[in-house]
Parts: structure tokens; sequence; C-alpha cells
């Protein structure tokens, strides 16, 4: 993989274990565990966004929290810039955090209800000691108000979140991640709470965002069509690993993975003339407490053969910038 | 004659504030057999809609005009005593958000017989019990979820088990409030599959509201696009996706990403969507209009045919 990377991920694992009651634990001696992320690498480059994708319980959300150390791994590692920074305390993680930020699903519950948009804004700001004195403050919430386009400033500047539309909402979240001037920013679903006819609205602000600032973008989404539009490459997750990598192109058009495959092929297309082609895979996601063995997929695979049942597949390069982890595709 | 017939339906919600006006003269038909897509953004009313066909409105809705007639069955005036003839056993509904619609207290088997016994007096539990594992089959659950509780089924299996709920007493109509939201894409596919399926094999006439266009693309025959509690525009799904005609569906349909299609800058509408206690004077959309004179902003534009079978409200369509 390219050298010129903002965020390089080395076989990272998150386990979750799970809580019992004490005569549950006396029962067994196994502890049990919730393989929410387990053992995937990826980098995010300069100015790339770059897009993980799946269904609910793929671990994709526990991946982004992870890699801004909003949460520790199990194992593996995670560099940032080239600099190791998976055992980094919270003391000396702080002056990263303004590097790294991250924009939250939900507009209606990410924003403190009772503090105005300046102060929402201004918070990473003060914490993170940037700006001296209130003066600079308002300068600078200014400035990020009107590259997110809520004009005039001075009009939403006192305002409350209640005060405020879901896009505009999301707009706030947007500036408050990036007056930081972060390097990196994880987008968790950014738009799946808003309406349809403004959620184009936001991937572009997102998109001229990376333009102008700088930035590289890890974006989040169970939303394939979005994803095209919106990513350079993208990864598709399932159960805590990644199934493929690709560019954009290379996912929707020439994806090797049964597990891809299923998945665009369930996304409908607003256009009566191309039907949904007749759905391959049934049932839903296993239980990551206990994957089945082998490549996870097996269970729903149409393709599925004897190997598959018994060794998991790694993820092998294909083509130029195409990866792919599955026994039948190669 | 069409089966279910909504002319100029209103439908209030009296607040403190004031009336706010949720479904304001809207009218479409459905055939018998059809799949009919209500879509908009949230809040322009297409809930509502469902509400007022089959009466279950909150306390301050009231439907203030209009008619919906299923076949010669002015529903509007009929009694409540009458109409517990029609919900279930000619309409149904499937509820948005599959996670919270089924009692958590029962089981699946217990909820759709309660739906059965409710509604036909002839039948006795067990040949209600028999039918409900029939109608599980149908939607493609194993019988022994039966005895399942809402919190050990997964969100696609409580969706499925909705969907054999509504079917209970063979209904005519069935409508389904974004059946899709809310799942993965995956189970959204198996759920549409399912509502397909069944819609073919019992001739069931279908209202599916979604704010998603593509999943009215994939499955519908008409659709109706709803605006601040207007339809701005009808018309079946080929016509309206190839030459959509009202700026708002045009636009619209621009927001929808295609995975199939070259990769662009999608684009959205500007503004967002009015304030239905205080609605712009006017066209509603004429706001967030690209192409508004100042005609829109004075006379609100009526649903007019601007081609066979494709009705706009719209002045740019018509001299007026």
């Amino acid at each position: 993989m390219s050298e010129d990377n903002v965020v390089k991920v080395i076989n990272l694992r998150k386990w979750f274990p799970i809580r019992r009651g004490f005569f549950q634990a006396l029962l067994s001696r196994k502890e049990l565990f919730v393989r929410a992320v387990d053992g995937i690498s990826f980098d995010v480059r300069r100015r790339e966004v770059f897009c993980l994708a799946g269904e609910s319980g793929s671990g994709k959300t526990t991946t982004g929290r992870l890699v801004i150390r909003v949460i520790d791994p199990t194992s593996g590692q995670i560099f940032f810039k080239g600099k190791n920074i998976t055992s980094l305390t919270r003391k000396d993680i702080k002056p990263l955090r303004k590097k790294m930020q991250m924009v939250f699903q939900d507009p209606y519950e990410s924003l403190n209800p009772r503090r105005t948009v300046r102060d929402i804004i201004a918070e990473g700001l003060r914490i993170q000691n940037i700006v001296n004195g209130e003066k600079e403050v308002e300068e600078n919430v200014t400035k990020i108000l009107e590259d997110v386009k809520l004009v005039p400033p001075t009009e939403f500047l006192l305002r409350y979140p209640h005060e405020l539309s879901g896009g505009q909402r999301q707009r706030v979240a947007v500036a408050r991640t990036f007056i930081l001037n972060p390097e990196f920013v994880v987008a968790d679903e950014p738009i799946s709470m808003l309406d349809v006819s403004i959620r184009a609205e936001i991937l572009n602000l997102f998109l001229d965002l990376v333009e102008k600032l700088d930035v590289s973008i890890l974006y989040i989404t169970h939303d394939l069509a979005t994803a095209r539009h919106m990513c350079h490459r993208i990864a598709v997750m399932y159960l805590g690993k990644i199934m493929e990598i690709g560019t954009s192109e290379q996912i929707v058009y020439e994806h090797l993975h049964p597990y891809t495959k299923a998945l665009i092929s369930a996304v409908p297309v607003p256009d009566p003339k191309s039907r949904r082609t007749k759905l391959i895979v049934k049932g839903e996601i296993p239980s990551p407490i206990n994957p089945p063995s082998g490549c996870r997929f097996h269970t729903r695979c149409p393709v599925a053969g004897e190997s598959c049942h018994q060794k998991e597949p790694e993820l092998v390069k294909i083509d130029n910038e195409h990866y792919v982890a599955c026994h039948k595709a190669i | 004659m069409s089966l279910l017939n909504v002319e100029n339906l209103k439908t209030y919600y009296f607040t403190k504030r004031g009336p706010v006006k949720a479904v304001d003269d809207v009218s479409f038909q459905v055939e018998e057999g059809q799949a009919m897509g209500l879509a908009g953004e949230s809040g322009c009313g297409k809930t509502t809609v469902a509400l007022s066909i089959i009466k279950v409105l909150p306390s301050r809705g009231k439907i203030v005009g209009g008619k919906v007639s299923l076949k010669n069955l002015d529903i509007t005036t009929i009694p409540e005593k009458q109409m517990k003839n029609v919900r279930w056993k000619r309409i149904s509904l499937v509820f948005q958000g599959a996670m919270n619609a089924l009692d958590p207290l029962y089981s699946l088997g217990d909820q759709i017989v309660e739906a059965i016994l409710t509604h036909e007096s002839k039948i006795n539990k067990k040949e209600a019990m028999n039918r409900a594992e029939k109608l599980l089959q149908l939607v493609g659950i194993e019988r022994n979820r039966l005895k399942s509780y809402p919190h050990e089924l997964s969100g696609g299996m409580r969706q499925r088990g909705l969907i054999a709920m509504a079917l209970a007493c063979n209904p005519e109509l069935l409508i389904a409030d974004e059946p899709g939201t809310a799942l993965d894409v995956i189970v959204q596919a198996q759920v549409l599959n399912i509502m397909e399926d069944l819609r073919r094999k019992l001739n069931l006439a279908v209202i599916l509201i979604t704010h998603d266009l593509s999943i009215i693309a994939d499955t519908c025959d008409k659709v109706a696009i709803m605006y601040a509690g207007k339809v701005v525009e009808h018309a079946s799904v080929s016509d309206l996706f190839e030459e959509p005609l009202h700026p708002y569906t045009q636009g619209l349909i621009q927001a929808f990403p295609n995975i199939k299609s070259r990769r662009t800058r999608m684009r959205s509408i500007p503004g967002s969507p009015p304030d239905l206690l205080d609605p712009p004077m006017g066209c509603r959309f004429h706001p967030r209009c690209p192409y508004a004179k100042s005609l829109c902003m004075e006379k609100e534009p009526s649903a007019q045919m601007a081609k066979r079978e494709h009705s706009v409200a719209c002045h740019l369509y018509h001299d007026t």
C-alpha cells in the first residue's frame, strides 16, 4: 500500500468481553467476546475519502472509533502520519485530537441542547487552547460558519440546536469538527438521519472541505449508492472482517466477492428500467459472538464450497488497488 | 372502477398554535392488484394520508374535507362500527418501525391470532392458529417461530411478521408505511421481494409509503409525489422517472445517487420544507423552486393532466 497515507491500520482487533452473571461464570470458564472488529488492515491516504461499508453489526462504527482512539483496541496497530498511536495515553492523545475528529450520525443527539451554536463550535478551540481571547474565538467561529454555508453567521451564532433544521444542525456538527483544522475526520453515517433533499448538500459540503482544507475522511455508511459518489476507495466489511477493498469503480463494476455482489444487487436503483435482479443471499448477519468457522460469509454464500467451511480466506491482491478475501474469487 | 379513490382529501391537525394542514387537497386512485408509491420527505403528510384512509388519526387530527371511497363505499362518512369491517378485512396497514410495532409481551403467534379473532367472529382459536401458521409460511418464517417473542426475532423477521399480520384477514389493500427503513439493505431487499411476491399471488393492491424514490422505482406501478401536504405529481413510475415534470420531482430524482450511474456530484434542493402551520402563499414549493415566477407566489397551481395519465400541479405546464 502507498506510503502517502494519513492513517494506517494493521491487523486491528476489538473484542468486547460479555459480562455474565456470577453463576454463569462459575459454570463455564470460557470467556465470551463480541468480536466486533477481528483483524483488519487498511490505509487512508492524503485527501482521500475512504469508505467502510457494511450492514449493521459489521463492525464499521467500532473501527471508526478505534482509529481515532476513542476506544482502545484489543490488538493490532494504528499509525497516524507514520507515528504509532496504538498505545498512547490519554494525556498524549489530547494534542492529537485536534488533528483527528469525528462527525456523528445523529445531529439531533450529538449537539448539546443547552448551548448556543457559538459555544458548541468553539468548545474544541477552548479545550485545545488554540485561541487567545473571545474576539479570536468569534472570528474563527464566524469564518467556519461561512465555510459550512450557515450565512449570515451572525444569524446563527446565538441560536440553540432546537431552532435549527436537521440539515443546519449537521452543518454545525461539521463546523465544530473542521474548526480545529483536522487532517483526518471520521464521518459516521453523517446523512442517514437527514431528509433526502438535503443529503446531497451535506455530502457536497464534505467534498468541498476535503478540497479546501486538505483533509482525509473515513466515511462510514451502509449506503453503497452514496459511497460510490462520495468515495475514492471502498472497503466492504462483514462480521468484523474486510471482504473486499477497491476503488469505488472496482467495487461497483468488478466486484469479486459474493457478499459485495449481494450488497450491490440489493441496492434499489432509482430507474424503473433496471429493476433489481433477484436477490441471491438469504438470512441475516450471524452473531459476532460466535462467528462461523472458515469464511464468515459461508453460511449465506451461494457459491460456498468445502474449503470455505474450514479455512479463513486472506485478503489477496487481485489488481492495482483491488483486494479480495474469498476462496472462490481467485 | 378504482379500488380506492381518494378525492380532495384534507386532514388537519388542530394544535394550540393553529391548524396544521398536513394533508391539503390530495387526490389519487389505486386500482386492484396495483402497487402505488407515495413519496415525499418527512413531514410532507404521507403517513397522515395513510392514517386518514383507515381513520386511525390521533385525536387532534380530523378529516375536514374530501372523500375516500373503497369501491362504492364512502369510508369518510361511515360510522365507526362499520369501519371495523373495513379495517384489516379490506384495508390493512403495516406500521412504520418494525422494531416497535409489535407488543413485547405477547408471542408473534398470539398477536396474529388476536388480530384474526378480533375481526372475524366465526372463527375459533384453533383455526386462527392454523391460519397464523400459514401466514408466517407465506412470508418465509418457520412455523416454530409462532411461539417466539418479538425480542427473539431479528429486524427483518419482525417486519415480515408484521406483514403476515396485516394479511391476516385477506385484505384487498395493504398500506405499507416505510417498510424498508431501519432495515439493512439486504434484509430490505428481502422484505420488498416478499411484498412483491404476495402482491402477485394474492392480487393485492399496495400503497407503499416511503421517502426513498429508488424503492418505488423498483417495486411500484404508479407513484404520487407529495410536498408540504399536496400531491405535486401523479403518474406511472416509468413516465415519472423518464420525464419528471414538477421541479420538486426533478430535484428529488437528482438528489438520489444511482449506484449504476457514472460518478457525479449529487445535487440537492436548496432550502428546507416549509412549516405547515404557515405554508407559503401560492405554490408551496416556490421558495425552493429554480423556475418560480411571480404567478407562483400568488396563485396555487391545481393538478392538471399534462399528458395521458400524468398529472402535475405546476404553473409551468398550464397557461392560466
